[in-house]
């Protein structure tokens, strides 16, 4: 599988060590209401769609950038990729 | 139709005309007491327990495509029960036990061998794991005995013992461990549950359950609604997706994993061997081929093909471990999905679905669970009750933080 990492361009995954779901950058507070509870599920309940998945990946023997990472889980096709710090900022603009 | 010795004589002389199909091709009825949703291994195994030990005459398998279409087709064929958390080897024992007098049980040939498992460790801080291991294992009734370089040497002298990188020291053998054929036990538990009554309809996929005021009532399928008291989901690699149609996320990856094996070679290795430093572990099937798998590919899959990077991660294994096996010919290889739960371990367990019950979550180490799991899994379904080898096989463990996490790898799946 290549990845088409948005800065270095068409990249081995085998230089990637896999995380998981992208929901993961999404951290719950922990002064709010509920947050054990929102923890729980944080940690443990996964997105596990059979089809597009967004997922974190990180390039440990490139540029040790995370990335996210759209992949069909069915063919393993790489739609697309994304540095996670700009969907993590995007996702704290639409927060606030 | 009971199969014997005599009964293979007599048919050599009358012309093999009495063979029958082993299982009928029933129509499904309006509604069943218990429905399984599943037709691999541990769905089978749960509906031949739930008829033969716990006296239930309407239960049905519902199989989305042909029996044993799954993982039960797909594995490396080993059976063991060398755990070593509390949670899990009684468990695991339980289901060594059933599968010595699994072929009795079921009146069909599983080809259950028990040719023994030999661990093979490579430090010293490995044989002090493994010694502890071993201990865990004889105090949950097992077996286990820890063999020296020597002994070592003389059983399986082919072993790369001076490896400069990875020495082999020793290994931690379980005599009754081995394997069994695989189709054969799927196709043996079929037959049975057929025999006491149970309706095995294949070619029959849920599309969804049927679900009143909490409880659960029956599951569409695409061969009309099927009414049911209890409905029991065994369909790993796949749990997510089902269990999504009852409005639940579970705590799993469903992740590839390759296997291999070889062209057909005279006798060779008389056991199972798994190398200590790698993910690497090798067994020869009764056809000569060498079976052999590593680690899974470590990403969300549901593509039941892996990629070449773990293709060569496995070669390297075995030619580490053994290197005469580098001048054998790959082949076959193939992949099959593993829910990965979030701590290794799997689940059987009531959900918050009144009357609908899952069994879930065996990462890669479902295929030697399988007499337990469908046990346990019937138990549960017949009396409400978990059985006492799986009381800690619970849904809401992670919640409560009780986790039976064998390598304390934490809530990652690719590292169980």
């Amino acid at each position: 599988m290549l990845i088409p990492h948005p800065l270095l361009g068409l990249r081995d995954a085998q230089e990637f060590t896999y995380l998981g779901d992208a929901a993961l950058l999404d951290r719950p507070s922990p002064v709010a209401e509920g947050a054990e509870a929102a923890f729980c599920d944080y940690v443990f309940l996964r997105g596990n769609p059979a089809g597009v998945h967004r997922e974190l990946w990180f390039h440990e023997q490139g540029d040790r950038s995370w990335l996210v990472v759209t992949r069909n889980t069915l063919t393993h096709e790489i739609l697309g990729a994304e540095l996670a710090s700009d969907v993590a900022l995007a996702l704290k603009g639409a927060a606030e | 139709m009971h199969f014997s010795g005599l009964r293979v004589i007599k048919e050599a002389l009358t012309g093999h005309k009495g063979w029958k199909p082993l299982w009928r091709d029933p129509a499904p009825k309006p509604a069943y007491d218990f429905v399984i949703v599943g037709g691999g291994g541990h769905g089978l195994a749960t509906a031949f327990y739930l008829a033969k030990t716990f006296g239930q005459a309407k239960v049905a398998v519902l199989e989305k495509g042909w029996i044993g279409s799954g993982n039960i087709g797909r594995n490396t064929t080993i059976i063991r029960s060398n755990y070593l958390l509390p949670g899990n080897e009684p468990f695991y024992e339980f289901s060594m036990k059933l599968w010595e007098t699994l072929e009795q049980e079921t009146n069909f040939n599983s080809m259950v061998s028990q040719r023994g498992i030999i661990n093979l460790f490579h430090t010293d801080a490995q044989r002090d794991a493994y010694r502890r291991r071993g201990n865990a294992m004889l105090l949950a009734g097992a077996d286990a005995r820890l063999m020296g370089q020597g002994e070592l040497r003389a059983r399986l002298p082919y072993l790369n013992f001076d490896n400069a990188r990875f020495p082999i020291k020793g290994g931690l053998l379980q005599a009754r461990a081995g394997t069994a054929r695989h189709d054969g036990v799927a196709w043996g538990y079929a037959r049975g549950a057929d025999m006491r009554g149970v309706d095995i309809i294949q070619n029959c996929e849920v599309t969804g359950f049927r679900i009143e005021g909490g409880t659960v009532r029956g599951v569409e399928t695409t061969r009309g609604y099927i009414g049911a008291g209890k409905v029991g989901v065994a369909v790993a690699g796949s749990s997510s997706r089902v269990m999504q149609m009852a409005g639940m996320r579970l705590p799993i990856e469903s992740h590839v994993l390759q296997a291999f094996v070889s062209e057909g070679l005279k006798p060779l290795i008389d056991t199972v061997i798994t190398f200590g430093a790698g993910h690497f572990y090798i067994s020869q099937s009764d056809k000569g081929g060498l079976v052999f798998g590593g680690d899974i590919d470590g990403y969300n899959s549901y593509a039941q093909r892996g990629n070449l990077p773990v293709v060569e991660d496995v070669a390297e294994g075995g030619m580490a471990v053994m290197p005469m096996i580098g001048r054998a010919r790959l082949l076959r290889s193939w992949g099959g999905i593993m829910d990965m739960s979030m701590d290794g371990s799997p689940i059987i367990d009531a959900t918050p679905v009144d009357g609908l019950y899952l069994n879930a979550g065996w990462c890669y180490g479902g295929f030697k669970a399988t007499p337990a799991s469908g046990y346990a899994f019937a138990h549960l379904l017949a009396t409400g009750r978990p059985h006492e080898t799986a009381t800690a096989y619970r849904l809401d463990r992670f919640a409560r933080g009780h986790l039976i996490d064998e390598k304390g790898a934490g809530a990652q799946p690719n590292l169980h």
